[in-house]
């Protein structure tokens, strides 16, 4: 199944006087439970196609269809809908609340999707089992180590059960032994039927996907599936 | 509807979890609106509290007591030069006027004068002496802690006898017991035939009866003449409050007879009436009041000010956390909603925090005798006053960060 439909997108930034075309024409289709890796130097658009994936940001020009919805013509209120329903977002930087446990991390996309308590405080310790850090609920994020903090990210992720996983770089902070962990957890998650969008600028990481979409200047170089998959291990380090 | 409450309660503990997780920074901005409703709660109850003894100052003149008098006591409409060239208001007016009157159950002529008493060491400078006759007793609602006022006797003979009010007699006689005693006024003896009960109310000064001193009328014209106001002013007491108008038409009547007004002169006296002074006292109160508010109003501005800045600094500090709840799903409003909500729970614990001074506060003020009474109104004032200056000020703030770019704020550092 169809799951985002993109078509000659193209996006260009106003910078003072300038007009900088940060996405020129692209054109994609991403099926269901695809795990797909964006690769590209930096400048070459490939964040600017992420949050057009992600619907943070619309396109200047051009057709975006997620689900047969054109997104390119909703309001901020349409978009955050879809944000909070079906995009499951993982960021380099985790961006989790500082202040707030793991679980209520998680709890948050629930509730803002208007879940009441107790189901949203249900399924939110289950992610958080599903992702390994059944015995971490009430920690806060400074009291996490990386990789444990990149789980609570995938789990909120996760929990809302959404189309397509958005994930930026999400390896770029960890170090390597962590970042195999989390890519033997996008591989489970993978292996369960979600759809995965991979955004990262190491082909290392990158060949863990199926397919790899490189971009430079704003444009689709290749678009080829890969053949020498990288499957990875679990690792002891996995219980860090 | 159920998704409005739903995410209003949600607001609420997101707001909550905030304000716990910057304490120092709600705890100050809290101040400004604590100081801005205490001095609002405080100043309220304050003028209300000025109001009330005024009322009850005011009541001492007695609803159905008219005043005839030289002077007019209240109004401005007439000019004070023919006030001053009005003849005075002798005993004989009063005599005729107590013959032809039929209406009034009680009249009585007073004269004011302020005279120092003395009794042995102990001095009460400048107290109002007031001349009047037995009938006073009847104009008034006087009550006796201790004997009686003149008899028809004493007063017609102008006999050294003297009714002390219960201040005058606390100071003269601290120990109590003053009755019988000689007390000097002027170096005229004076016997104590009476005291009068409190009567309590501090706003009349030498108006009030607790700082009179009451003495037969004859007595004064007898060793006071050159002191006395020359004037006299004839107290009129009505049957009841419905017939004062009557009373008071007959008095005109009678006065412009006894004067010998011709149908085209103007009154050349005042009949003066407890309403005269209400209105007076409730334009006064007016003022304060709205002066009052002003400067406390003022004071509630500058924390409003106070919140709205930090709500700023704020919002700019949480971009980050702004730009991750909407990567999650947060809509425009719901963003809008929490930080709303935020102001107006830091405005509303400030508020309750400031009703609380305020009404120890007025518990501290009440020990000096003044008036003071936090009201329900006042309560009610102030939650209104603290949720809608938390829901004012923090609209703007909380709009700037519901309009914010998700892709901006995620990547702020």
């Amino acid at each position: 199944m169809n799951i985002i439909t993109i078509e000659h997108i193209a996006k260009i930034y106003q910078v003072g006087s300038e007009e900088v075309h940060a996405l020129r024409d692209v054109s994609l289709k991403i099926n269901q439970n695809e795990y797909l890796a964006i690769m590209g130097p930096s400048g070459s658009g490939k964040s600017t196609l992420m949050n057009m994936l992600g619907c943070l940001d619309t396109p200047t020009n051009g057709l975006y269809l997620f689900k047969d919805k054109n997104v390119s013509l909703m309001n901020d209120n349409d978009l955050a809908n879809i944000r909070n329903k079906e995009i499951g977002f993982v960021f380099q930087t985790f961006n989790l609340l500082p202040r707030s446990d793991s679980l209520h991390n998680v709890e948050l996309p629930l509730i803002y999707a208007g879940i009441p308590k107790s189901e949203r405080r249900e399924r939110a310790a289950e992610a958080l089992e599903n992702v390994g850090l059944g015995d971490r609920m009430h920690h806060k994020p400074n009291e996490l180590s990386g990789g444990q903090r990149q789980r609570v990210a995938i789990a909120r992720a996760l929990v809302s059960n959404p189309a397509i996983i958005l994930a930026d770089e999400p390896t770029g902070n960890l170090d390597s032994k962590t970042g195999e962990d989390i890519m033997h957890l996008f591989h489970e998650i993978h292996e369960t039927g979600n759809t995965i969008i991979l955004v990262t600028h190491e082909e290392y990481i990158a060949e863990h996907a199926k397919r790899i979409v490189r971009l430079r200047d704003g444009l689709i170089e290749s678009d080829e599936i890969v053949a020498n998959r990288f499957i990875p291990k679990k690792n002891g380090a996995s219980k860090v | 509807m159920k998704l409005f409450f739903f995410e209003v309660k949600e607001g609420l503990f997101i707001s909550l979890r905030a304000i716990r997780a910057n304490k120092i920074r709600s705890v100050l901005t809290t101040l400004g609106i604590i100081i801005g409703v205490t001095s609002v709660v405080l100043m309220s109850t304050a003028i209300r509290g000025i109001d009330d003894a005024f009322q009850t100052g005011v009541s001492s003149l007695g609803s159905d007591n008219l005043y005839i008098d030289k002077w007019e006591w209240f109004n401005r409409d007439v000019p004070f030069w023919e006030l001053r060239n009005r003849k005075n208001l002798t005993m004989e007016h009063f005599e005729k006027f107590k013959e032809m009157a039929k209406l009034p159950i009680a009249v009585a002529p007073t004269i004011f004068t302020p005279i120092t008493i003395k009794h042995e060491e102990r001095t009460v400078e400048f107290v109002f002496i007031v001349g009047t006759t037995h009938d006073y007793v009847f104009t008034n609602s006087l009550s006796f802690a201790d004997g009686r006022f003149m008899n028809e006797l004493e007063s017609n003979g102008g006999r050294n006898v003297i009714v002390l009010g219960s201040e005058i007699a606390k100071k003269l006689f601290p120990n109590g017991g003053g009755l019988n005693n000689d007390v000097k006024l002027k170096g005229k003896k004076y016997r104590v035939i009476g005291i009068l009960e409190e009567q309590g109310s501090w706003v009349m000064g030498n108006f009030n009866p607790d700082n009179q001193a009451f003495v037969p009328i004859e007595s004064v014209f007898k060793y006071f003449q050159e002191e006395f106001w020359n004037s006299i002013t004839i107290n009129v007491r009505a049957p009841n409050s419905q017939s004062i108008d009557a009373v008071k038409d007959e008095a005109v009547e009678i006065m412009r007879k006894i004067r010998g007004l011709k149908y085209n002169e103007r009154n050349d006296f005042s009949i003066n009436q407890q309403s005269g002074l209400l209105n007076e006292i409730n334009s006064t109160v007016g003022v304060i009041q709205i002066a009052g508010l002003l400067i406390t109003g003022l004071a509630l501005f500058v924390g409003a000010i106070g919140i709205m800045n930090i709500m700023f600094v704020s919002v700019k500090e949480r971009t980050k956390e702004i730009g991750i709840r909407k990567a999650i799903g947060a809509k425009n409003r719901t963003i809008l909603g929490q930080f709303i909500t935020e102001a107006a729970i830091i405005c509303l614990i400030g508020g309750m925090i400031g009703l609380f001074i305020a009404i120890i506060g007025g518990m501290i003020i009440k020990q000096f005798d003044f008036p003071v009474t936090i009201s329900a109104e006042a309560v009610i004032l102030a939650v209104t006053i603290s949720l809608m200056t938390g829901i004012l000020s923090g609209f703007a703030p909380a709009y700037k960060a519901s309009k914010m770019d998700p892709v901006d704020s995620l990547r702020y550092e």
